[in-house]
C-alpha cells in the first residue's frame, strides 16, 4: 500500500474504513504488522506522515474504532511512537477514549505490562492527554481502594491495576502531585486497609508496594511508609516500575541491592583483623619455648581445662518444668526448660500423662520471656509432644478452648497447627514417625497451606494408587516397613468433631462467620487436613459425612481462602473415605457436591478455586470408573 | 602437667550485698595495716583490714544507694566514693574519723565509674560522666571547678559513656582521657583542646570496662560480647586495633592491668576471673570460685612484691583474695 501526499482526504477516510473492517474482523494482526512499523517509520521525523497517520485514525467509523485502537496500543513499539501514531485521538474521540481510559484499564487485565506503559506513558507526553492520566490515576484508586472490589475481584485483576497505579504514578510531576496529594492520600489509606484486611498473602503485598510508592511520592521530604514483607520477582518488577523508563530501553527488573550494600558497610572495619586471635584453649607450656624469650616465659599457665561453656542446667522431671514455667523467676532456668521440655515429654509419657492437661494449658499461655532462637517452635514441639503422649484429654481441652472467650487469634491458630502436627505424627506408621519428625519441623503453617494442596493432590491420588494395585513378585524386594496399629484410629474423633461443632456460634470476641474469617479459614484448612489423615481409620466415614454437611453450610462464603478450604476438605473426603461407603452412605451430599462443583468451576472469581473444584470433579470421575471396573 | 588453678587466699564475707567496687590501700610503713576498700549495693563502704580480715569501719554516706566506684587520693585518709544516689563524695577517714567533707553533685544516673588523675601535689582531675547523655565532664579537686566538658560531635551516636580512664604521659604533659562508649567504640579526649583525637570502635556491644598501658601505649577493653579487644596508640595518637581475643563466655564486667605491666585480669559475668599475661594475652588462669557474676577486680599495691594480691568483689556478696604470679 503507498501512500501520495496529493489528494489527502478522500483517500484517507478511504482507508480508515477498510483498516477498520478489517480490525473488526479479528484481522487486527496480520495488517497492522505490516502497517504499524511502517507508519513509525515514517512519520519519525516526518510532519506530514504524522498528521496523515492522525487523519487515518480519526476516521475510523465508531462501531470499528474499538478494535483499531487496541491494535494500535498493543503494537506500538513505545509510548513515544503511539503518541506520534494516534495523536491526540483520545481527546478528540469519545469511543477512542473510552477504550483506553476504561477499557483498557478498568475492564480487561488481559494486557502485558509492557502495553501498559505504553498506554499510559502515551497519555502522559502530551499536555492536553495530562487531564486524562489524572483521571485514570483517580479511577484506578478508586478500584483499588474499594473493598468489595478487593474481596472479588481475581488477583490477576488485582496486579494488572497495581501494575498501572505504579506506572501512572512514576510519570506524574511534582505539580500534579501537590494538586491531587489530599485525594491519594484517602484513597491510599482506604485502599491500606482493604488489602491488609485479606486473607491472601499476595493481595496483602500488593496493597502493601502500592501503599509505599504513593506514600513515597506524596511525602518526598518526610517519614515514608515502609512496610516489612519478602522480597521476590514479583515485588523487584512491581517496584521497578515506579521508575519512569526512557522512551527506548527495555523495562528490567532492578534487584534490590542497596540493603545488601548498607548492611556490608555497617560491619566495624576492625572485625577484619580477627585472623590475628587466638582461642583460650588450654596452652602446653613446651609451645613457648620456641617463641621469642620475654618476660612472659616465666609465668606458667594453670590447668584451665574446666574452663567450659557456661550451661544452666535444665530440670530432670517433668513436674519441676511445670514449676520453673509458672513461676521462677530465673530466666536462666526457664530458657533451659523450655528448650528440654519436648525430649522430657517424650522420654517420660507415663509421667506425662499425669500432668498433661495442666502441661498443655501452661504451654498454651506461655509467653516469650527472654529472646530465645526459635521460640515459636519450641513450644509448638513441646505441645505437639504433649497431645500425642496423651490424646484423648489433651485433644479434650484444647478444643474446648479454641472456642473459648478471651484468647488471641494466634492462640487459636496456634491450637489448630498443633493438632494438625499431632494427627499427623499419630497416623504415620512408627519408623515413619521418628524420621518424619526432624524432617517436617519446619515453619508448621506449612502444613496448611493456601493452594498446595492443589499440586499435592497428583502426588496423593498416585500414592493412593499405588497403595491399591496389586504387584507380582520383581525380584529382590526392599525391606517391608515396620507396621503397627494405626494411634490415630482412637482419637480422630477426638480431634475433629469437637472442631465442627461450634463453628456457628459467635462469642464476644470471637465470630468464625464475621470478622474472623481468617481464622475460619484456618480451620477448615485444618479440618481438610485431619480429613486426610483420617484415612483407615474407623470413624472416617462419620467424619467424611460431617464433613459434607459443614462445607454445604458454608460453601457460599466471600472469603476466597475459605472456599478453597472447602474445596480441599471435598478432596480429602473423596480420598479418605473407602469408595463404598462414599456411595453407600453419602450418595446425596455427593450429588449436591458435584452440582456445586460444576457452578463453582465456571463461575469463582478465584482462579485457584475454580482449579480445585476442577479437581474434585475428576476425583469423582475416577471413583465411579473404578467402582464400575472392580467386578462386582 | 599444668598445676590446678589455686584456691583464694583468703574470702571476705560480710557485706551482705552485692559488691561493686574495691581498692586497695596497702602503699603505707609499718604500722598501718594493709586496707581493702569495698562499695556494696546497699550504700556501705566497708574498710577491711587485710590483716584480721574482718571490717574495721562500714561507712554511710550515700543514703542507701549502691556503691559503684572508690578511689584513694594519696593515701588512705583521704576517699573518693561514688554511689547511684547522683553523688561522689569525698571523706576524711584520719585518725578515726568518718565524715564526709565535701560532695559533688553529679546529676548523672548512669554506671559510668569516675577516674582520677594525680596532677599536682594535692591536685587532682577526676572525669565523670556528666547531665547530658553523652558529655563527660572533668572537674579539678578538691577546688571542683569544671574543667572541660567533652561532647562528641553531633551525630556521632556514641551512647553513654561507660568507662573512663585519665592519664598523662608524665607529669606536665596533658592529661588525656580514654572513654569506652555504649555504642562499642573507644574514643580518646585531648582535654585542652576539648577534641576527640581518635576514635576506634572496638565492640558491637557497649565497652563495659577499659584499662590502658602507659608505658607500652596499650590497652584493653573488654564488653557484654565474647570478644577482648586490644588496642594501641600510635605516635600519630591514633587508636588501632592491636589483636582481639575470644572467650569462652560472654559479658566481662571489670579488667585490670596488674602495676607492674606483667598480667592483667578480668572479671566474667560467668562468674570466673580470668588471668592473662599482658605482654601477649596469654591465657594464665581461670579462677572459678565464686557464684554469682563476678562485678570488679583489683590489684594491690603492696611494695613488697611477694606480697601482692588480687581481690574479686561479687555478686554473691564475697569478696575473694587471691595471691597470684607474686613470684616475678
Amino acid at each position: 500500500v503507498c501512500f501520495i501526499p496529493g489528494g489527502l482526504d478522500c483517500s484517507i477516510s478511504f482507508v480508515s474504513h477498510v483498516l477498520g473492517k478489517v480490525c473488526i474482523h479479528g484481522r487486527q494482526k496480520e495488517i497492522l504488522s505490516v502497517l504499524v512499523p511502517r507508519l513509525t517509520d515514517l512519520t519519525k521525523s516526518d510532519c506530514i506522515w504524522q498528521r496523515i497517520c492522525w487523519r487515518l485514525v480519526e476516521c475510523v467509523p465508531d462501531r470499528w474504532m474499538e478494535a483499531v485502537v487496541l491494535g494500535f496500543v498493543q503494537r506500538a513499539a513505545g509510548a513515544d511512537v503511539l503518541s506520534r501514531l494516534l495523536g491526540n485521538l483520545v481527546v478528540k474521540n469519545k469511543k477512542a477514549q473510552f477504550v483506553v481510559t476504561q477499557k483498557m484499564l478498568l475492564l480487561q487485565y488481559c494486557h502485558t505490562t509492557a502495553v501498559l506503559q505504553n498506554l499510559l506513558g502515551y497519555l502522559s507526553l502530551d499536555t492536553l492527554r495530562r487531564a486524562l492520566l489524572i483521571k485514570v490515576l483517580q479511577e484506578l484508586l478508586e478500584t483499588w481502594g474499594s473493598s468489595s472490589a478487593v474481596k472479588h475481584s481475581p488477583p490477576e485483576q488485582q496486579q494488572y491495576i497495581s501494575k498501572a497505579i505504579l506506572i501512572c504514578l512514576s510519570h506524574l510531576k511534582e505539580l500534579e502531585i501537590e494538586s491531587c496529594r489530599q485525594e491519594l492520600l484517602t484513597s491510599m489509606m482506604e485502599g491500606v486497609k482493604c488489602h491488609l484486611d485479606s486473607s491472601l498473602p499476595q493481595i496483602r503485598r500488593l496493597g502493601m508496594i502500592v501503599a509505599e510508592s504513593i506514600s513515597s511520592k506524596i511525602n518526598t521530604d518526610g517519614p515514608v511508609l515502609k512496610f516489612q514483607y519478602e522480597e521476590d520477582d514479583e515485588t523487584r518488577e512491581l517496584k521497578s516500575l515506579l521508575v519512569p523508563t526512557p522512551p527506548f530501553c527495555v523495562v528490567s527488573s532492578l534487584p534490590d541491592d542497596d540493603r545488601n550494600e548498607k548492611a556490608d558497610a555497617a560491619l566495624p572495619l576492625v572485625l577484619e583483623s580477627n585472623k590475628k586471635s587466638y582461642t583460650a584453649a588450654p596452652v602446653v607450656p613446651d609451645e613457648e619455648s620456641d617463641a621469642e624469650l620475654d618476660s612472659d616465659d616465666d609465668l606458667i599457665p594453670y590447668d584451665m581445662s574446666e574452663d567450659k561453656e557456661l550451661k544452666t542446667k535444665a530440670p530432670l522431671y517433668i513436674r519441676d518444668c511445670i514449676e520453673v514455667l509458672t513461676g521462677s523467676e530465673d530466666v536462666d532456668k526457664w530458657e533451659a526448660t523450655v528448650k528440654a521440655l519436648e525430649s522430657l515429654v517424650r522420654k517420660n509419657p507415663a509421667g506425662t500423662r499425669e500432668v498433661s492437661v495442666e502441661l498443655a494449658k501452661i504451654l498454651l499461655h506461655l509467653e516469650e520471656k527472654t529472646c530465645i532462637e526459635g521460640f515459636v517452635e519450641l513450644r509448638q514441639r513441646a505441645q505437639v509432644a504433649v497431645l500425642t503422649t496423651d490424646p484423648v484429654p489433651v485433644a479434650k481441652y484444647l478444643t474446648s478452648q479454641f472456642y473459648s472467650l478471651n484468647y488471641s487469634l494466634r492462640q487459636r491458630m496456634d491450637i489448630l497447627d498443633v493438632l494438625v502436627l499431632a494427627a499427623q505424627e499419630l497416623s504415620y506408621p512408627k519408623s515413619h514417625g521418628k524420621t518424619k519428625h526432624s524432617g517436617s519441623q519446619k515453619p508448621c503453617i506449612q502444613l496448611l497451606p493456601g493452594s498446595d494442596s492443589s499440586k499435592d493432590w497428583r502426588r496423593i491420588v498416585d500414592e493412593r494408587i499405588k497403595s491399591k494395585t496389586r504387584r507380582f513378585a520383581t525380584g529382590q524386594s526392599q525391606v517391608e516397613p515396620v507396621s503397627g496399629p494405626n494411634e490415630f484410629n482412637s482419637v480422630a474423633g477426638h480431634f475433629f468433631f469437637p472442631l465442627i461443632q461450634h463453628f456457628d456460634r459467635p462469642l464476644t470476641t470471637f465470630d468464625l462467620l464475621g470478622e474472623d474469617h481468617f481464622v475460619l479459614g484456618r480451620l477448615v484448612h485444618t479440618l481438610a487436613t485431619l480429613m486426610y489423615l483420617a484415612v483407615n481409620t474407623m470413624a472416617v466415614t462419620a467424619m467424611g459425612k460431617a464433613l459434607l454437611e459443614f462445607v454445604w453450610a458454608l460453601r457460599f462464603h466471600t472469603d476466597s481462602y475459605v472456599r478453597q478450604g472447602l474445596l480441599s476438605c471435598i478432596s480429602s473426603v473423596l480420598l479418605s473415605v473407602p469408595a463404598e461407603r462414599l456411595l453407600e452412605d453419602m450418595t446425596e451430599e455427593l450429588l449436591e457436591t458435584q452440582s456445586w462443583l460444576g457452578d463453582v468451576m465456571e463461575k469463582d472469581p478465584d482462579g485457584d478455586c475454580r482449579r480445585l473444584a476442577l479437581q474434585n470433579l475428576l476425583l469423582m470421575e475416577n471413583l465411579k470408573k473404578k467402582l464400575k471396573t472392580v467386578p462386582s | 602437667m599444668a598445676l590446678p588453678p589455686p584456691d583464694p587466699q583468703f574470702v571476705l564475707r560480710g557485706t551482705s550485698a552485692a559488691v561493686h567496687t574495691l581498692h586497695f590501700s596497702c602503699g603505707g610503713q609499718e604500722p598501718d595495716v594493709p586496707i581493702l576498700f569495698s562499695g556494696s549495693e546497699n550504700g556501705f563502704i566497708h574498710v577491711w583490714n587485710l590483716k584480721t580480715h574482718r571490717v574495721d569501719t562500714a561507712l554511710d554516706g550515700h543514703g542507701r544507694r549502691s556503691v559503684y566506684c572508690v578511689e584513694t587520693m594519696g593515701g588512705k585518709d583521704r576517699l573518693l566514693s561514688q554511689g547511684r544516689d547522683q553523688r561522689i563524695c569525698l571523706w576524711d577517714l584520719a585518725e578515726g574519723r568518718t565524715s564526709v567533707t565535701d560532695s559533688v553533685f553529679t546529676e548523672n544516673v548512669g554506671f559510668c565509674r569516675c577516674s582520677l588523675l594525680k596532677v599536682a601535689q594535692g591536685r587532682w582531675l577526676m572525669a565523670m560522666a556528666a547531665k547530658a547523655l553523652e558529655e563527660v565532664q572533668v572537674l579539678e579537686l578538691p577546688s571542683k571547678t569544671s574543667v572541660c566538658t567533652l561532647k562528641p560531635e553531633v551525630g556521632a551516636k556514641l551512647g553513654m559513656p561507660m568507662c573512663l580512664k585519665l592519664w598523662q604521659l608524665n607529669c606536665g604533659s596533658q592529661p588525656l582521657l580514654l572513654t569506652g562508649y555504649e555504642d562499642g567504640s573507644v574514643v580518646l579526649w585531648n582535654l585542652s583542646t576539648r577534641k576527640a583525637l581518635s576514635q576506634l570502635v572496638c565492640h558491637q556491644e557497649p565497652v563495659m570496662s577499659l584499662d590502658f598501658d602507659l608505658e607500652t601505649a596499650k590497652g584493653i577493653s573488654g564488653s557484654s560480647e565474647k570478644v577482648l579487644s586490644i588496642w594501641s596508640l600510635n605516635e600519630q595518637q591514633n587508636l588501632q586495633v592491636h589483636k582481639t581475643h575470644n572467650l569462652v563466655n560472654a559479658g566481662i564486667s571489670d579488667i585490670t592491668i596488674r602495676p607492674d605491666k606483667k598480667i592483667l585480669a578480668t572479671a566474667g559475668w560467668d562468674h570466673r576471673i580470668r588471668i592473662f599475661g599482658w605482654k601477649k594475652l596469654k591465657p594464665l588462669a581461670v579462677l572459678d570460685y565464686h557464684t554469682a557474676t563476678v562485678h570488679c577486680v583489683s590489684f594491690s599495691d603492696h611494695k613488697n612484691p611477694s606480697e601482692r594480691l588480687l581481690a574479686a568483689g561479687s555478686k554473691d556478696h564475697r569478696i575473694s583474695i587471691w595471691s597470684i604470679y607474686t613470684q616475678t
